[in-house]
């Protein structure tokens, strides 16, 4: 399948420039004209250990991984060891010729391409560190790219650096491609031979939520660095100045979603981001956001749990506990990316969105989407129309920032404006004051659950249906798994996918009139339980039994679901 | 508490009577009439316990959050408009004990607030558990038998930490008290003030004769600017021996007037809308 992708997997020691020469790669083949998706696997540590990446190259869109790589750039024996096998006929595999590395012989009719990795880089002025670059020039070559276009990419990369490290790496990539061009000469394939084409976006899902955070109005940020999401925090900071918004790295993550809420409630709209043990401690002052009625965004990156769990490596294992954090009954919106482009404009929508209930609003995305860039023609999913709800800095005397509505949703003021008003976590009356008086705590209650139902009629969004309107088999997913499904349904007949993003409010009628539709429905989920099938149950009642389930941190690649939706 | 008071609300305090929260109470509203602190300047925070009800008995915007998570509020609200008073109420529990993390932090980073910590060396809205600075052999309902643990030594963590106005004050003192409050809010940095107080129903130990025969005041020969030395005042407590006044006081940039994006408009001032990303779009391809 997928035979117009072509897939590089680089792969080495942590610390030897895996991902970066990978994203030179990746952006190498967007200059060129190609769409590109990445997946990185790395282990949670800084130096040693085996880390690789995979970038899939084609004419088209890609949207996933692949379990077999056409290509491997193996800066170590590991990297052979682990990966060599699994090439399919006619692969072929770089390796440095200085490292000691030895190529066992296949019968695949793979070729071979020795490189002195260590040597040319030494004689380009750099450290070993440049073997990267060297293999970059070298496979450069061998897949018939311009270097040229590389040289622009690396003075990219590199502006701003000293600008020795610039020229070492030029002459890095320039030795690479030098030498494969004298000794591998007639065995290149045409795979980046630069075409016209619009120049894509090129995001990895963190850096998607950071843009979708300043395209939305993002005034605050407190993240407390954790694994997969610490990239948006990295996106955030390099930019604040120019967008006029502070990010703030506090003490732990219970004081990043409190210093969201008190920027928020003085008239900031704010913005946290975490992994599931992150949001475990967030989990108390989420019901302080619903009880003060104070908006606040939380993007939450999944990766493998319980506790430490599998840090750099993906699950959808916090959807049930995403809807059911913190203790009592308030309304909470809950929506789930299934890329990086709808990451960025669920991002911009989720802080509209918290601004206009005035509750939490949690964005799941997980680690596939988190780390793994793809290219999109363009992120922005139509026009963004930036709104507050009920917010109002004008002077009243007898404001009532709690006052009861038929929506749901109460006026709202901030400090300074002259307005006398209590953001209370007690339960109060319409002014914010302390009670216990049985009418305030019913009417309250009632107001805060209101919105749910105001959000479900005004904003929620229907799930989307990719593929054949009339297959008889659906397969129902989300989050990351979306990528894949689209990959395999190219090699299905008679089936769709239906995506879901919003899952609370819940889209129950949508779901319920597409699943009665399928003569056969499929559950597509990354965790043991079948987390939204259980969800689609409780909403529709609809029992979901064939059930796709992954829990071993590895992404759903396109072939296996392809073959297991055929062995049904 | 005269309806007349424009501080006042419609909330009568709901403390016990002699409770040292009305003293501090007072105290503040006296330093906010003078400094005319109200609601197109200043806003309060509170923690969880008795000290947190005072949201309802001042006129001031205020938030009332989560046990312990007083300070990273305030600092938000700070952070998103750094013209704003922002006066932070914790009790002993609230702020060295489920907050504790968060004091030191905000200590060490000098945010510009003003924390006010009501220190009465017990839990009283839970009916008189031990609390961290409740001294060693005390005896409560969580220890019977008398405490095991040694107090905390609140104003020796916040000069350790790098807060930049440190003072201790008797909350029975209500003019005094008043006068420190508006010190450590013209202060620009981070400010505590350790207030003690009694709590009539549940520490017998700390009475107000106890504080009475054992503070005394810090003279004009006393240089809150060595931090050595104040360090040393700030561990001093026992007979004849607890001081007060300003322990600490340094001159140093607050975390927010280090801020570019702050220099001259708060956060809230300037529009987010309409941002033009064609920078980022280019820089992403």
């Amino acid at each position: 399948m997928a035979n117009d992708i072509f897939s590089v997997k680089i792969g080495g020691m942590a610390g030897q420039g895996v991902k970066a020469a990978g994203l030179l790669l990746a952006k190498m083949a967007t200059r060129s004209g190609y769409q590109i998706y990445t997946y990185i696997e790395y282990p949670s540590l800084i130096r040693g250990g085996h880390n690789n990446i995979q970038i899939n190259i084609s004419s088209r869109g890609v949207t996933a991984p692949r379990q077999t790589s056409d290509f491997l750039m193996a800066l170590n024996q590991d990297t052979i060891d682990r990966h060599g096998e699994n090439l399919p006929a006619g692969a072929g595999i770089l390796f440095d010729t200085d490292g000691n590395i030895n190529v066992p012989k296949s019968e695949k009719n793979i070729s071979v391409f020795p490189v002195p990795l260590a040597k040319l880089a030494k004689d380009s002025g750099g450290q070993e560190l440049l073997e990267n670059t060297v293999a970059v020039g070298a496979t450069l070559f061998l897949l018939s790219g311009n270097l040229k276009i590389l040289q622009e990419v690396i003075r990219d990369e590199f502006a701003g650096k000293e600008d020795d490290v610039l020229s070492a790496n030029l002459k890095a990539a320039e030795a690479g491609f030098t030498f494969a061009q004298k000794n591998f000469s007639g065995k290149e394939k045409k795979i980046l031979a630069s075409k016209e084409s619009a120049r894509p976006v090129v995001v990895n899902g963190n850096e998607a939520v950071a843009l979708g955070a300043i395209a939305g109005g993002l005034q605050f940020a407190a993240i407390y660095p954790m694994s997969p999401i610490s990239d948006i925090l990295h996106a955030l900071a390099a930019y604040q100045e120019k967008f006029n918004y502070i990010y703030k790295q506090p003490e732990d993550e219970i004081s990043a979603i409190n210093m969201c809420l008190g920027a928020a409630f003085a008239g900031a709209r704010a913005l946290t981001a975490t992994s599931g043990g992150g949001f475990c401690l967030m989990t108390e002052s989420l019901g302080l956001a619903a009880m003060t009625e104070t908006p606040v965004v939380i993007v939450e990156g999944m990766r493998g749990g319980p506790a430490t769990g599998l840090p750099t490596w993906s699950e959808q294992g916090d959807l049930q506990f995403a809807l059911h954090a913190h203790q009592g009954d308030f309304s909470r919106i809950v929506l789930a990316a299934g890329d990086a482009r709808e990451a960025f404009n669920l991002t911009r929508q989720a802080l509209n969105l918290a601004d206009y209930y005035q509750t939490p609003v949690i964005l799941l995305i997980d680690k596939n989407i988190c780390d793994h860039s793809q290219s999109f023609a363009n992120l922005e999913d139509g026009n963004f129309e930036f709104y507050r709800g009920k917010y109002t800095t004008m002077p009243n005397a007898d404001f009532q920032r709690y006052a009861l509505s038929d929506d749901g949703i109460s006026p709202r003021t901030v400090p300074g404006t002259g307005n006398f008003f209590l953001a209370n976590s007690d339960e109060h009356n319409p002014v914010g004051f302390s009670s216990e008086e049985i009418s305030d705590r019913r009417a309250q209650t009632e107001k805060r659950m209101r919105k749910l139902a105001t959000c479900a009629v005004r904003d929620m969004m229907a799930p989307e249906l990719f593929g054949d309107p009339e297959g008889e088999t659906t397969i129902v997913s989300w989050g990351s798994c979306k990528g894949s499904i689209l990959e395999a349904l190219k090699t299905l007949k008679n089936v769709n996918y239906l995506h879901l993003t919003w899952l609370s409010p819940f889209p129950t009628e949508a779901v319920k009139e597409r699943l009665a539709k399928a003569k056969r429905v499929v559950l597509v989920e990354a965790n043991f339980t079948g987390q939204l099938g259980n969800l689609i149950t409780e909403k529709t009642g609809i029992q979901i039994e064939n059930r796709i389930l992954k829990y071993d941190g590895r992404p759903f690649f396109p072939e296996e679901i392809a073959e297991k939706i055929k062995s049904l | 508490m005269s309806s007349s008071d424009p501080l006042n609300t419609l909330c009568s305090p709901t403390w016990c009577p002699g409770c040292g929260n009305l003293a501090i109470w007072a105290a503040f509203k006296k330093a906010a009439e003078e400094k005319k602190w109200d609601n197109t300047n200043s806003v309060m925070v509170a923690g969880i316990g008795c000290h947190g009800h005072i949201v309802n008995f001042v006129n001031l915007a205020s938030f009332e959050g989560l046990h312990g998570r007083a300070i990273p509020v305030a600092t938000g609200i700070k952070l998103a408009n750094h013209k704003l008073n922002v006066f932070v109420f914790t009790g002993d529990g609230d702020c060295l004990g489920e907050g504790g993390n968060h004091f030191l932090h905000a200590c060490r980073r000098n945010h510009d607030l003003t924390i006010f910590l009501h220190d009465n060396a017990i839990y009283g809205l839970t009916t008189g558990q031990t609390s961290p600075v409740s001294p060693h052999g005390f005896l409560s309902k969580s220890t019977p038998a008398g405490n095991p643990d040694e107090p905390l030594r609140p104003l020796s963590v916040a000069i350790s930490a790098g807060a930049t106005f440190v003072a201790r004050a008797f909350a029975g003192d209500i003019p005094k008290l008043a006068k420190l409050m508006i010190s450590a809010n013209d202060h620009p940095g981070l400010a505590v003030i350790d207030i003690l107080q009694t709590c009539m129903t549940f520490n017998k130990d700390y009475t107000l004769n106890f504080y009475r025969e054992n503070t005394y005041e810090l003279g004009p020969d006393y240089d809150p600017t060595d931090k050595a030395a104040a360090l040393q005042k700030a561990l001093e407590w026992g007979e004849k021996k607890i001081p007060l006044g300003i322990i600490y006081r340094e001159e140093k940039p607050s975390f927010e007037s280090q801020i570019a994006q702050i220099k001259e408009k708060t956060l809230t001032e300037v529009s987010p809308a309409g941002r033009n990303l064609k920078d980022l779009w280019e820089k992403y391809s």
